[in-house]
């Protein structure tokens, strides 16, 4: 296959686009665009874990400002729906491109800290700039028509565009893994000193996954923000940077499809136990620490393990 | 008439306190190849990661080709067409022996950044990349992680990626460490092939490897130049036997 799949993964995929046509039928639609716009979340998440080896804490940062961005232009410029998520994953590509760069001389537990302080700065900064309407966020987004002519009212109808974003995001990070680049980014994690010595100006290469990162995670944000039509602190708050990392790691990191399966339990958990209240915190801490404890690799990458397979 | 490629004046690396390079001058001819030898800790591969800008000199300068190489980035130095190799066999382990030489062509040749390019572009520099695996002997392992290889296959595989850059000069830290006789015996006739318009210093601790190939030799210890010369001159020299075989003195010329 041209896209480079193996047929394990191709497989995957075919089990994923069956998912994602066939759930409307049985579940509710504004849950699942939920779970895509998590789920290409913590897939643009996991490029840099996964394929720099590079720990973000503060990935929060450029998914929220996504949201407030696209909300705001859908909003008060009246935007299209397509120019204010390009917008969203612009601007969170802009924002990795300065904290990126910040952080990539650091290592280890300093890049971590590093972008969990920038992130925190961007919280207050979103809490304090009149343009984000503080604890109350920008409400009433208008859903703005595709293109200015498709309407996206309807439920079903924003679904297939939110759909259609989760699956080129999906795509454009399996091409990232699989490109020059990627092969690259590759050889950098295995032996950082000899890509050096071979002439790669490696963080140059980090950056740019970086940005990469960033701007995908900007795209998911700026989608959500049309689902649900607010756009508010809870997008950039630390819990999210948490929340991406937790789903990514459930699924399984430096796997393709384990991000998708992480978002999938963790919206899943997030809105079905919703009626218990408090407890709900507490049992997904549970399901959690026993995933992470039973499948150290994810999920996906347990049963990738225990089949012989990439996934 | 040889013209000087690679010249150090002062060269010298303190780690707190500990002088590990002291005041090194070393002058490489172009088109030579030259040895760096010397008892184990004596500085070599502290040498190597300070021509190569893997780390800061204390103080002193580097000159390659004429420019002052002193205050470059490793990546800058490796474009100029001075390459390393690594004393630890130095490999993308999940990467196939291909795929590990291609990702050197690809630094040469471009297009690294292309991010939205399927990966089935680099197979254009799968004909040059057999190429230089078949020159080391690894024609039938392309298909093999390198991670797999027999550690003397590894080996070859780096001085096969290193030579992808079509370096002007090789540094080649202990190029031979570890190998068995026969690989020893490939990778020498190795080098003598690929000498060809390319100067190469090499750390090397197998006298005889040292003598059938090299031109100079200088001979380090505890971070300071001891004696250099050919290969008649240096292992004449009684400080050197003194200092580098100790109580083996006197094998230098029976080896
Ligand atoms: N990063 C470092 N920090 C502190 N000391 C170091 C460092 N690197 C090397 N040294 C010390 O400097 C001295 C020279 O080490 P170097 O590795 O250059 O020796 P060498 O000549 O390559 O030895 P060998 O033949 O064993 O490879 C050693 O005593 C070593 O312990
Ligand atoms: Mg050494």
């Amino acid at each position: 296959m041209s896209l480079g799949f193996s047929r394990a993964q191709a497989t995957a995929m075919v089990v994923m686009v069956a998912f994602i046509i066939v759930g409307p039928a049985v579940l509710y639609p504004v849950f699942l665009m939920k779970v895509l716009c998590l789920a290409l979340f913590a897939c643009a998440f996991n490029l840099l874990p996964g394929y720099v080896g590079l720990l973000s804490f503060g990935h929060a940062a450029y998914f929220g400002m996504g949201s407030y961005i696209a909300a705001w232009t859908a909003k008060y410029w009246g935007l299209d729906a397509e120019a204010a998520i390009i917008l969203g994953g612009l601007c969170g590509g802009a924002l990795g491109l300065v904290f990126g760069w910040l952080a990539i001389r650091r290592q280890g537990i300093y890049f971590a800290m590093i972008t969990l302080a920038l992130a925190e700065m961007v919280y207050f900064f979103c809490l304090e700039a009149p343009f984000t309407g503080g604890e109350d966020g920008i409400q009433q987004v208008p859903r703005s028509p595709l293109f200015g002519i498709i309407s996206t009212q309807q439920d079903m109808s924003l679904y297939w565009i939110i759909a259609a974003i989760f699956l080129g995001g999906f795509l454009l990070i399996h091409r990232i893994i699989h490109s020059p680049f990627g092969q690259v980014l590759q050889a950098i994690r295995e032996n950082e000193p000899r890509a050096i010595s071979l002439g790669y100006r490696v963080d140059d290469y980090k950056l740019l996954a970086f940005v990469l990162s960033a701007a995908l995670a900007g795209v998911a944000g700026a989608a959500k923000s049309q689902v649900f039509g607010i756009a508010t602190l809870t997008d950039v708050h630390s819990q999210m940077s948490g929340e991406v990392v937790l789903m990514t790691l459930i699924g399984g990191i430096g796997t393709v499809f384990g991000p998708v399966v992480g978002a999938l339990l963790f919206g899943s958990l997030e809105t079905y136990l919703a009626p218990f209240g408090d407890w709900v915190t507490v049992t997904q801490g549970a399901i959690f620490v026993a995933c992470v404890l039973a499948f150290r690799r994810g999920l996906i990458g347990e049963i990738g393990a225990r089949l012989k397979l990439g996934l | 008439m040889s013209d000087t490629i690679l010249e150090t004046s002062g060269l010298t690396k303190e780690f707190r306190g500990f002088v590990a390079v002291n005041g090194v001058d070393l002058r490489v001819e172009t088109g030579t190849i030259h040895a760096l030898i010397g008892p184990n800790g004596a500085g070599k591969t502290t040498c190597f990661n300070l021509l190569t800008k893997f780390l800061p000199p204390t103080r002193g300068t580097i000159r390659f080709k004429g420019r002052d190489i002193t205050g470059m980035r490793p990546a800058e130095v490796a474009r100029l067409g001075l390459v390393r190799s690594f004393q630890i066999s130095a490999v993308f382990a999940h990467l196939t022996a291909l795929q590990n030489v291609r990702v050197a062509l690809q630094r040469g040749r471009g297009g690294s950044f292309d991010f939205w390019r399927a990966e089935s572009v680099l197979d254009r520099y799968n004909a040059r990349a057999r190429e230089l695996l078949d020159q080391v002997g690894l024609g039938e392992f392309a298909t093999v992680p390198a991670g797999q290889l027999a550690y003397g296959r590894k080996r070859a595989l780096e001085i096969a990626t290193t030579l992808a850059l079509e370096p002007e000069m090789l540094l080649l830290d202990e190029p031979t460490a570890g190998m068995t006789h026969a690989d020893v015996d490939r990778i020498v006739a190795l080098i003598r092939r690929v000498r060809q318009g390319r100067t190469i210093l090499m750390v090397e601790h197998n006298l005889s490897v040292v003598e059938g190939l090299c031109d100079r030799i200088t001979v380090l210890t505890r971070g300071r130049i001891l004696a250099e010369g050919d290969y008649a001159t240096v292992s004449r020299n009684e400080e050197v036997i003194a200092a580098y075989l100790g109580s083996e003195a006197g094998s230098v010329a029976h080896v």
